[in-house]
């Protein structure tokens, strides 16, 4: 059922084949045999869509969550676990987060697993309790309170089954969305000509002067050129790049070598203006930070937003080819700051 | 040195802070001679301009002399008396090639916060918050000029302060917003706001032919000095204005409108307390009651000119009658770069001398008293020049 590829890898690399389509381990334990009645019942569910099946998961959660909280002492007796109004109650509770988040949830996968888990979580308290009630002394009370234990178990086993079905679809789906790799398009309009805003930036060697997160760039020879570019937390990352493609005055575009830490290719075009309004450079950039979508992620948190680095070093190779310097106040006087100013100046804004 | 710094909302104090150096390559360093208070560094007074931060300097506008050079600097020496125009501009891109040195891309460093707020980001400012590259202002001892070759202006020794300082920017701003009226034989304009930019634009307008120029504002004081730039005056606290305006022009209406006022309008009656709770309630940002009346009285297919300052987002504004009576609105961060020179020749030659507007001088140290004043309006208060000692 599974036939698109998996997920992009989290390294970075050359282009690789599709990955073998999704195929479960099949084993002994209780919960691979739930998956796999899951399955089979999913597989009569293959045209229900998944974002449907959430908001029904959704519904279905919010429902139980509130005969949980509202009637706890009724729902005990009717599943045999007697008067445990508490514990009930939390339940609920989880029942009902649990259904929000299905419900709102940009991503939904991880409230879809988090509802497998609470069907575990039912599943072991269910077993607890038929347990206690074995050990207790009232015959025929006992044997009502297991069957009706056992019916709720099997309930629970059916709701597991469609849980799990729902969030590894839920879960595939929403990872193929997921960029893997980031890419970056932005373009400004330079007062020059595109001849000389191309040989600047052939020379390799001046892009530090412009690129912030860029340590230095040395020409191997040929068209082999040694990038250092800071990373988050005080380290840096080093690779090597390739000129791919050279039309002078026009294009040009670079690739990492297929060995190196991290891929990274990017092009830059210089067009005419229209009306002698100069030149107008697109820069497209695509890059896999090491630690693949989660380095990704720590690097968005870290505020290296790569869109918005992007442009701002496009502005400051405009400022530098127009004016011959950068911008800035780096160093300028102040009064004193409060510590709000301190947090807030330095960084993206200056 | 002493600098004049901004300590919160009302609040401002002269500091003890680091003198200023080179940091760019066409930068200057500038010992301020004299230094003045501008209405819309009120705005910042008044909280009401975003990304302000505790111990910026204020100041826009400023004139000096040149104590230092950067290696990339031509056409400046030190030892030259300048005045610096509050745009900072780089000459080079196409906006400043086309005379348009207030939209120059290349000199606010933090041009992407600006595109959030208004979509496209204008240059940097003197002392005029973090949004417009958030660099040191003037009213200090000495302030650090970036594309000194670009924007200061050398003027004659025998000129004094107080007749050139105002090149920096009220002048100018003044000028640009009659130019903007595009003014034609014949034609009336009226003018909202009598404070030293109104007041330019009062003598500008008729400098550039204006029939008739009428004058709006409260204060007695500043409708006088309108009245002695040769306005007729109306006072808004004891007239309608848009009847007034409507009967002084035989029913049609101003050829063109100048709002001189801003984000900051003082009006009356239920709509001045509508737009005066909700930008306490940060609902809007901007108070537009000056910019709606001037719409509303301006004549069909004539042009509404907006010198003040406006901030963020206005509320009710009357654009059906923009659209339906074929108005023109007019405005932008003056180009000062564009009139400083031919601006200068016309006071050289005794046309113009702006220092009529000054009703005190203070030493740098009174800066807390003089925001105070002249936001209140006392001892009849329409322009401060500060001094450092």
């Amino acid at each position: 059922m599974a036939t698109e590829p998996h997920p992009m890898d989290e390294r970075g690399g050359p282009p690789r084949a599709p990955a073998p389509a999704y195929e479960p381990a099949h084993g002994r334990g209780a919960l691979r045999r739930v998956a796999r009645v899951g399955r089979r019942v999913g597989s009569s569910l293959e045209r229900v869509d998944e974002a449907a099946m959430a908001r029904a998961l959704g519904w279905f959660s919010i429902g139980l969550g509130l005969a949980q909280l509202l009637a706890p002492r009724a729902l005990g007796r009717a599943i045999g676990v007697g008067e445990r109004p508490g514990l009930i109650r939390m339940l609920g509770l989880r029942e009902l987060a649990n259904g929000i988040g299905l419900l709102v949830a940009k991503r939904r996968g991880p409230w879809a697993w988090a509802r497998v888990g609470g069907d575990m979580m039912d599943m072991a308290l269910l077993g607890a309790a038929a347990r206690a009630d074995g050990a207790s002394s009232a015959e025929d009370t006992s044997a009502g309170n297991r069957r009706r234990i056992a019916v709720a178990g099997v309930a629970v086993i059916g709701v597991t089954a469609l849980d799990i079905y729902a969030a590894q679809k839920l879960h595939r789906t929403e990872a193929a969305r997921a960029p893997a790799a980031m890419e970056v398009r932005r373009s400004v309009t330079v007062n020059a000509l595109p001849e000389k805003l191309y040989s600047f930036w052939r020379d390799f060697e001046n892009l530090p002067r412009f690129m912030k997160h860029l340590e230095s760039v040395s020409v191997a020879g040929g068209n082999i050129s040694h990038w250092v570019a800071k990373a988050p937390a005080g380290t840096s990352v080093e690779w090597d790049a390739e000129i791919v493609e050279e039309q002078p005055g026009r294009r040009l575009a670079w690739r990492t070598l297929p060995d190196s830490e991290l891929f990274h290719e990017g092009s830059v075009e210089f067009q005419p203006a229209p009306g002698g309004r100069g030149t107008i450079v697109r820069v497209d950039m695509r890059y896999r930070p090491p630690g693949g979508r989660i380095g990704a992620r720590l690097a968005r948190f870290a505020g290296e937003e790569p869109d918005l680095q992007v442009y701002e070093d496009l502005r400051r190779f405009k400022q530098l080819i127009e004016t011959g310097e950068i911008a800035s106040t780096q160093g300028q006087s102040a009064g004193r700051r409060s510590v709000i100013g301190r947090m807030s100046l330095g960084g993206r804004l200056s | 040195m002493r600098a004049v710094c901004w300590q919160g909302v009302n609040k401002v104090g002269v500091e003890d802070v680091p003198e200023p150096h080179l940091i760019n390559p066409r930068d200057a360093i500038v010992r301020v001679t004299a230094t003045a208070i501008c209405g819309s560094d009120l705005h910042l007074y008044d909280g009401y301009v975003p990304t302000m931060f505790r111990g910026d300097i204020l100041g826009h506008e400023f004139m000096g002399e040149v104590v230092e050079i950067g290696p990339g600097v031509r056409d400046l020496q030190v030892g030259d008396r300048v005045v610096v125009p509050f745009p900072i501009a780089c000459g080079g891109c196409w906006f400043c090639q086309h005379e348009l040195y207030s939209l120059c891309e290349n000199t606010n460093p933090n041009a992407a916060f600006a595109e959030k707020l208004w979509g496209h980001s204008p240059c940097g400012i003197f002392g005029y918050s973090h949004l417009l590259g958030g660099y040191a202002g003037g009213q200090a001892e000495y302030v650090r000029v970036p594309f000194a070759d670009v924007g200061p202006i050398k003027v004659p020794q025998e000129l004094s302060d107080e007749q050139v300082l105002f090149l920096s920017d009220i002048l100018p701003t003044g000028y640009m917003a009659a130019e903007n009226c595009d003014i034609q034989p014949g034609d009336t304009v009226a003018v909202w706001g009598c404070g030293p930019v109104g007041l330019f634009a009062i003598k500008s307008a008729l400098l550039l032919g204006a029939e008739r120029v009428i004058a709006i504002d409260r204060y007695p004081e500043r409708l006088r000095l309108a009245r002695d730039a040769g306005a007729e005056a109306l006072d808004y606290e004891s007239t309608d204005v848009l009847a007034a305006l409507c009967d002084l022009t035989g029913g049609r209406g101003p050829d063109a409108c100048i709002d001189a006022v801003g984000m900051e309008a003082h009006l009356h009656g239920v709509v001045g307390t509508y737009d005066r709770a909700k930008q306490a309630m940060r609902l809007e940002t901007d108070r537009p009651g000056v910019l709606r009346q001037a719409i509303m009285a301006c004549r069909n297919g004539g042009t509404v000119s907006v010198a003040g300052v406006y901030g963020g987002f206005i509320d009710k504004m009357p654009f059906g009658a923009v659209m339906n009576r074929s108005l023109t609105i007019k405005s932008g961060q003056t180009h000062v770069h564009r009139y400083m020179r031919p601006l200068l020749e016309r006071i050289q030659k005794g046309e113009i001398d702006p220092s009529f507007i000054v009703t005190h001088r203070l030493p740098l140290e009174q800066a807390p008293q003089a925001y105070a004043m002249f936001k209140n309006k006392q001892q009849e208060c329409v322009k401060v020049v500060l001094r450092p000692s």
